[in-house]
């Protein structure tokens, strides 16, 4: 039975793996750079009073 | 931009970034989570160095450590509201160099402690096959775990952290269950601390040298941090998560100092090979129950330990691109998951190859130093931060009490602890060094050319004092 554990343990893996890389490729090719890096530092409630600085 | 991105900009003001979903139990899970694998091993190599007494002495003494650690780290972050935690700090209140290195050494601190906790993962399945006789290699299940923790990560820190609550929390419940399964209110029925425990076997030299050792009781409780940007309310959840972490962790370091070295010998806690300590002395007990508790709560630790790591690791190298320290290619967040997913991607097979073809005594002995650099920047970060915004000049979630004793303890304990490190890993800690002034050379004279210097300043503050 741990021979055929080990034997799953290699393929799950190998296809979480996969599907993280065929996501990766998807997202990348999808969606341009401007998206994909439009994230900015943010701030948060705590700040509301003395109004958020604009990115 | 097709209709999902222009639906997901559009739900953020036109901005896909990290999704603020995250409360003070999810801080509490992430820091705790990092740490308490610590506690099931690691300490017991300062045993070694300096008696059962002398790994105590180290337990309160950088427990002070990571105590002003823990104080200051929830004063700056709950005001410095941004994803890469001291990075974003030291940006803030030093410089882009500092900055620089701090992300740096955070980077090398997380990702060292995920290659160590998922090699030590596989080994625990490994121990288990070889207790029914069976020998199998580690390396599929070290591999499992870090694809199983990638694809958490990858697909969004809600989800993530509220896995790493359940099975910390687990793992605590563990440590309790066998604090209580060895009689404390009988002494010498199960515990036998009068037999077992001896003068400092190598005096006070012995004492500090297991001062390295006593880091692994706390490591990566800073890492509270790295989810200023993606919790609801900085403020409040920051500072509540980080202390309740540390007083979990103060609890949980006193309980296992006192039921390992109740039960094992120092020369045998102290052992080089001695790889779970808190298991074995399950196993002292002759109750397969406690056994296989302890078992599963020693796997638990390992698992949540490379969970919070992955995600810290990722945030920190994610707000280095994000700022144009590195590529800014790193800076990306997945529209529909909202992670750093190409930084999570881009350390995984790192990770991978460090836990695969590197001992473990080296690659934590590379997570410790980084850490311990990051604690050498503290005090200084905390100093300049109140010298330029004092008390009642900007809006803070938290105010730390006794400004500047935790400030001035924390660099005394740091420079105590990097000479008991030179004691023993000196020729480690010159190539760390040597490393990181190389990397400053090539952030200095090349990469910051590439630093848009006017977006650095993010935090809508007042001027700072004297500029």
């Amino acid at each position: 039975m741990w021979l055929l554990l080990t034997d799953a343990a290699w393929i799950v893996s190998i296809v979480i793996f996969g599907w993280l890389i065929w996501d990766f490729i998807r997202v990348n090719m999808r969606y341009s750079e401007s998206v994909l890096l439009s994230s900015r530092e943010g701030v948060d409630e705590l700040f509301a009073e003395s109004g958020q600085k604009e990115p | 931009m097709d209709r999902e991105a222009t639906a997901v900009a559009g739900e953020t003001g036109s901005h896909v970034g990290l999704l603020k979903v995250l409360g003070p139990v999810h801080v509490w899970a992430l820091g705790v989570g990092i740490v308490l694998v610590g506690e099931f091993m690691g300490w017991n190599y300062g045993v070694g160095k300096g008696g059962a007494f002398g790994a105590l002495i180290s337990c309160f003494v950088i427990g002070i450590l990571y105590t002003c650690v823990a104080m200051i780290d929830s004063e700056i972050t709950s005001t410095v509201a941004a994803a890469g935690g001291q990075y974003a700090q030291a940006k803030h209140t030093i410089g882009p160099l500092m900055a620089f290195n701090v992300g740096l050494y955070m980077v090398l601190t997380y990702t060292m402690l995920n290659a160590s906790d998922i090699q030590v993962a596989g080994q625990l399945v490994q121990i288990a096959a070889g207790n029914m006789n069976v020998t199998i290699p580690w390396q599929p299940y070290t591999i499992l775990c870090l694809a199983l923790l990638t694809l958490l990560n990858y697909r969004g820190v809600l989800a993530t952290l509220s896995v790493n609550f359940v099975i910390t929390a687990l793992a605590f419940l563990s440590i309790l269950v066998l604090f209580i399964g060895v009689k404390p209110w009988a002494p010498h029925e199960v515990l036998l601390h009068s037999q077992l425990l001896t003068a400092l076997p190598y005096g006070w030299l012995g004492v500090l040298a297991s001062f390295h050792f006593g880091i692994w009781y706390y490591l990566g409780i800073e890492g509270t941090c790295q989810s200023a940007e993606e919790v609801r309310s900085p403020g409040r959840a920051l500072p509540l998560g980080t202390m309740t972490g540390m007083i979990t962790l103060l609890i949980a370091a006193a309980i296992t100092w006192y039921v390992v070295c109740g039960l094992l010998p120092w020369e045998y806690i102290g052992w080089d090979a001695e790889l779970a300590p808190l298991y074995d002395a399950a196993r002292v007990t002759g109750s397969s129950t406690l056994t296989v508790i302890l078992f599963i709560g020693t796997l638990f630790s390992a698992i949540a330990s490379a969970n919070g790591c992955i995600n810290d690791a990722a945030r920190a190298w994610f707000s280095m691109g994000r700022d144009r320290y590195l590529p800014i290619w790193f800076g990306a967040v997945h529209p529909k998951y909202r992670t750093p997913f190409r930084s999570i991607l881009f350390l995984t097979p790192i990770a991978a190859i460090f836990a695969l073809y590197i001992p473990l005594a080296e690659i934590i002995t590379f997570s410790i130093l980084s850490g311990l650099l990051n604690y050498t920047f503290m005090p200084i970060n905390m100093w300049k931060f109140r010298r330029k915004w004092p008390i009642g000049s900007i809006r803070r979630g938290f105010e730390h009490p006794f400004h500047p004793i935790p400030a001035g303890v924390l660099l005394t304990l740091c420079v105590a602890t990097f000479f008991a490190i030179y004691l023993g890993y000196g020729r480690q800690l010159l190539s760390m060094m040597l490393f990181y002034i190389v990397a400053s050379a090539w952030f200095a004279f090349y990469r910051y050319r590439y630093v848009r210097r006017g977006d650095q300043f993010s935090m809508p503050w007042p001027r700072p004092q004297g500029y």
